[in-house]
């Protein structure tokens, strides 16, 4: 935990209202004032104590504080190496390290996760249940959800996808984990838009897990290790660009040369930096519409994924895609700022808060009264579906901003 | 913890929900100080208390035993008014935060202390209200913390303090009663003598405020000076000329640089000084005072006027002054905030005095301040590793203040007293004044346990009972604070 990032904080308390555990518990040990204080005990001397971890714990990481934050407080780097100091000093329970061993030697690994995806019927169930409702409302959605095989295998992506039209541009595309396994509809999509606004798509096959979950999981050795062999893959597949479609993800690789620096490795920060990491939302927006967007008369409420808005500061770009499309009509979810409680392994590890969250923002997002969820982050997705099914609310069917423009631009209402 | 403090706590864990007593070391250092800083001193026990008769059974025990209280709400203060005592509780409102009733027709809503002041406005807003005052620090701070501190905030010029926006108190007295104190009760204006007390009359439990009808026209002007004498031409001229806006604020050339360094405001380039004028009102009004403030800024010698054509450009312009305090982090490794009034006609003298002490002491300052009503929040910047710099600043910082006197205005404007400021009260006061102001205390607190070592240099008349302790205060002896 580095002291001079610590001191950058001059305890105004402008994070708290931002903080999900703030709002949640009201107390200065859960928010991020008061875990940078917590961390300036440790750093004086005071001996890491089961409170304090727990303390830890409970920060979902979602960098909402650091939007906030006036006096520019890198709070990110600060949990990130705190966490890394919990795991190689504080003891778990037994019952803790367990879990925490099976996430971390699964979630990380597609065909690890993939071995347990029919098991789980995880992927089957989510499309059983979103199908009906994507039905009712527009069966060109529904068609689009239903894109993955019959049977929950994956969608074999191919190589290379080439440019619809005139080639605009030559991006990688990073397929990621969990978006790979759970939702091969959505990566489809990506790669789908990605090439009918000109741009030729290199998949390559070779690819793993970014980091993003070890890195914010308080195991940068297997961070570091998950980026070199990112950073090689794309290498070797010659591009100089990576379209990324999940927000923790993205974030992470943005990170990238920052997290060689930090261990020294210039050399690999020099390969991190000649490859830009770039959101979906932010590169589209970026490239500019060349495709006909056909109309989708849907009233969507956006989600802003944590690691999308307040990680990478991407807000406006995709709310823009979507307004785009003729006859949607985009919708604001109140308190978006706050995050969902999925956070990444959160809501594996600290359920009770991330239920919480959940039911707060099934709430909020109810109350728009949208057609369809959009939600750029596989976490999110899984996170606020399972807790609207909870509240016993008719289900409101979700998708990736991807999907959404994929149906747009190839008309598939029509198709339906 | 002392046996008393020991017995007190399980008495309070017996008294209040589960979890809402921390006696934890670990987590009670989490409260040590507020947004002020280099006062410090951990509580005794916090309690997180959920209801005024929580609070009020917190309050009698702590009468039980002797023992001081202080209430906090966010922990946003500038003066220290929430400086915990380490032989005391510390009663925590931020659990306390629900909007309990709404009452458009008749222009009130009654909020929970531990309510946000923003989050006021934001349950009305949809409605055409919203709640007044509006301290930078609105999204977090409490309407509790406002009541204590008389909280002012930039529109305050037009629109007056907490206290003028406040219909009725629930309290808990420092005897452990519940009372209300209410703006309509004939008789003397308890609501008044309470509202700015800072804690010393007893812990705030539920607030009644107005809610006031959100203007038909808003205008907010940038102007871009060359220098700060400039700047402070215009505010005289604007004022004199008979327009009260809503709110007039400037930034110096440091203030500016802080604030685009942290929100990059993207203020004109090149300004010596940026003033904020904003205008509100019925649309007829607010295009005729609009023509003439603009004048008067030209007048003055503004090199670049800016109009917000919408809400978000509004935000825009507000964004960097009201990020601007804790924007300094960006500029320099510590910093002091002042807070002190001058008249506004001796705007042009005392700034160039202050310009004067930072060049002597080799100190920098950055000027922010609420310019219609010479409130100056002047932020005194140093470098903390650097030997003898915070001292330097210091002296500073308090010259700053004799300067207000001198002025004839005063040591505070807004952030309260609290125990920064305390030693200053002789300044201003006399000892007659002081003993008279005590009385008004001693009749709400004869024992001296509700927030005592705030506002007054030194215990007189009924005294401050400094709890179980006797002799000299531990923050004393630890030379982390000085009593008068």
């Amino acid at each position: 935990m580095d002291p001079e990032l610590i001191d950058d904080c001059v305890h105004c308390g402008f994070c708290l209202p931002t903080c999900p555990t703030y709002v949640l518990w009201g107390e200065e040990m859960d928010s991020p004032r008061g875990r940078i204080h917590l961390m300036k005990q440790h750093v004086e001397g005071t001996p890491l104590t089961d409170e304090m971890a727990g303390h830890f714990d409970a920060c979902l990481g979602c960098m909402a504080c650091v939007t906030a934050c006036p006096s520019g407080v890198r709070y990110d780097k600060l949990i990130e190496q705190t966490r890394a100091e919990v795991e190689r000093e504080h003891v778990r329970e037994p019952s803790d390290r367990a879990l925490r061993e099976l996430v971390f030697q699964l979630f990380p690994y597609p065909r690890r996760l993939r071995a347990m995806r029919l098991p789980l019927r995880l992927s089957a169930g989510l499309r059983r249940r979103i199908a009906p409702g994507l039905e009712r409302v527009n069966p060109s959605l529904a068609a689009m959800a239903d894109l993955a095989p019959e049977r929950p295998s994956r969608v074999r992506l191919p190589r290379r996808v080439e440019a619809v039209g005139r080639r605009r541009a030559t991006v990688g595309m990073l397929t990621g984990c969990v978006q790979g396994e759970f939702f091969p509809q959505v990566n489809a999509a990506t790669a789908r838009v990605l090439a009918m606004e000109g741009c030729e798509v290199v998949i390559p096959p070779a690819q793993g897990c970014c980091g993003a979950l070890p890195l914010h999981s308080g195991r940068p050795e297997q961070a570091v290790r998950f980026a070199r062999r990112t950073v090689a893959v794309f290498e070797r597949a010659g591009v100089d660009t990576i379209v990324v479609n999940a927000a923790g993800c993205g974030s992470t690789m943005k990170e990238y040369a920052e997290i060689f620096e930090g261990i020294g490795d210039g050399e690999w920060a020099g390969r991190a930096r000649a490859i830009r990491a770039v959101d979906l939302a932010e590169y589209l927006a970026e490239l500019g519409p060349a495709a006909r967007r056909h109309p989708l008369p849907l009233a969507v409420a956006y989600h802003d994924a944590c690691h999308l808005a307040h990680a990478q500061g991407v807000r406006s770009q995709p709310r823009e895609l979507l307004a785009a499309i003729p006859g949607l009509e985009l919708r604001e979810i109140a308190e978006s700022s706050i995050c969902c409680g999925s956070a990444g392994t959160y809501n594996l590890f600290q359920p009770e808060a991330a239920r919480e969250l959940g039911d707060r923002k099934a709430g909020r997002v109810l109350a728009t009264r949208a057609d369809l969820l959009v939600s750029a982050n596989p976490g999110c997705t899984m996170q606020i579906t399972s807790a609207i099914r909870r509240s016993g609310a008719a289900p409101i069917p979700v998708a990736h901003t991807a999907q959404v423009l994929d149906a747009s631009l190839r008309g598939l209402e029509k198709v339906a | 913890m002392t046996e008393t403090l020991d017995e007190l706590a399980r008495r309070l864990e017996e008294a209040l929900p589960p979890g809402a007593v921390i006696t934890d070391p670990v987590r009670l250092r989490t409260y040590e100080c507020d947004g002020l800083t280099h006062h410090r001193a951990v509580p005794g026990v916090v309690v997180l208390p959920e209801s005024a008769e929580q609070i009020a059974a917190v309050v009698r025990l702590c009468g039980e035993y002797g023992v001081p209280f202080v209430a906090r709400g966010a922990g946003t203060g500038l003066s220290g008014g929430a400086l915990p005592r380490t032989d005391g509780v510390l009663v925590v409102t931020s659990k306390m935060r629900r909007i309990l009733a709404v009452d458009l027709a008749n222009r009130r809503a009654v909020v929970e202390p531990g309510v946000t002041n923003l989050a006021i406005t934001e349950a009305v807003r949809e409605h055409g209200y919203y709640y007044a005052p509006d301290p930078s620090s609105q999204q977090v701070c409490t309407i509790g913390g406002n009541v204590a501190e008389n909280s002012g905030g930039a529109h305050c010029l037009k629109y007056g303090f907490t206290v003028n926006h406040v219909l009725a108190l629930e309290i808990v007295t420092p005897d452990g009663e519940i009372v209300t104190l209410d703006a309509d009760d004939p008789g003397y204006d308890l609501l008044g003598a309470f509202v700015g007390s800072e804690g010393t009359l007893g812990i705030t439990t539920k607030v009644t405020v107005r809610l006031s009808r959100a203007p038909q026209a808003v205008t907010t002007l940038l102007a871009a000076f060359k220098d700060i004498e400039q700047g402070g031409q215009a505010v005289s001229a604007i004022i004199g000329g008979g327009v009260v806006p809503a709110a007039i604020e400037m930034m110096d050339a440091l203030a500016i640089e802080a604030a685009e360094a942290a929100v990059a405001c993207a203020y004109p380039r090149g300004a010596g000084a940026v003033l904020i004028v904003e205008l509100d009102g019925p649309a007829a009004e607010v295009a005729h005072q609009f023509a003439e403030v603009e004048r008067v800024c030209l007048d003055s010698g503004a090199f670049e006027l800016r109009t917000a054509a919408g809400p978000e450009e509004r935000a825009a312009i507000w964004k960097g002054r009201k990020s601007a305090f804790a924007a300094v982090g960006r500029i320099s490794p510590a910093y002091i905030v002042q807070d002190g009034v001058v008249p506004r006609t001796a705007l042009p003298e005392v700034l160039a005095s202050i310009d004067r002490l930072s060049a002597e002491h080799g100190i920098r300052v950055a000027n922010v301040f609420h310019a219609g009503d010479g409130n100056l929040h002047p932020l005194v910047l140093f470098d903390d590793a650097e030997p003898g710099a915070g001292e330097r600043a210091e002296l500073v910082s308090g010259r700053i203040l004799d300067l207000c006197i001198e002025h004839g205005g005063s040591i505070t404007g807004e952030h309260g007293v609290g125990v920064d400021k305390s030693r200053y009260m002789p300044k201003m006061f006399t000892d007659d004044d002081l003993d008279t102001m005590q009385l008004v205390r001693c009749a709400f607190d004869s024992r001296g346990l509700s927030n005592p070592g705030k506002i007054f240099p030194t215990p007189r008349l009924c005294g401050e009972v400094p709890g179980v302790r006797k002799g000299v205060h531990p923050l004393v002896e630890s030379g982390r604070a000085e009593q008068f």
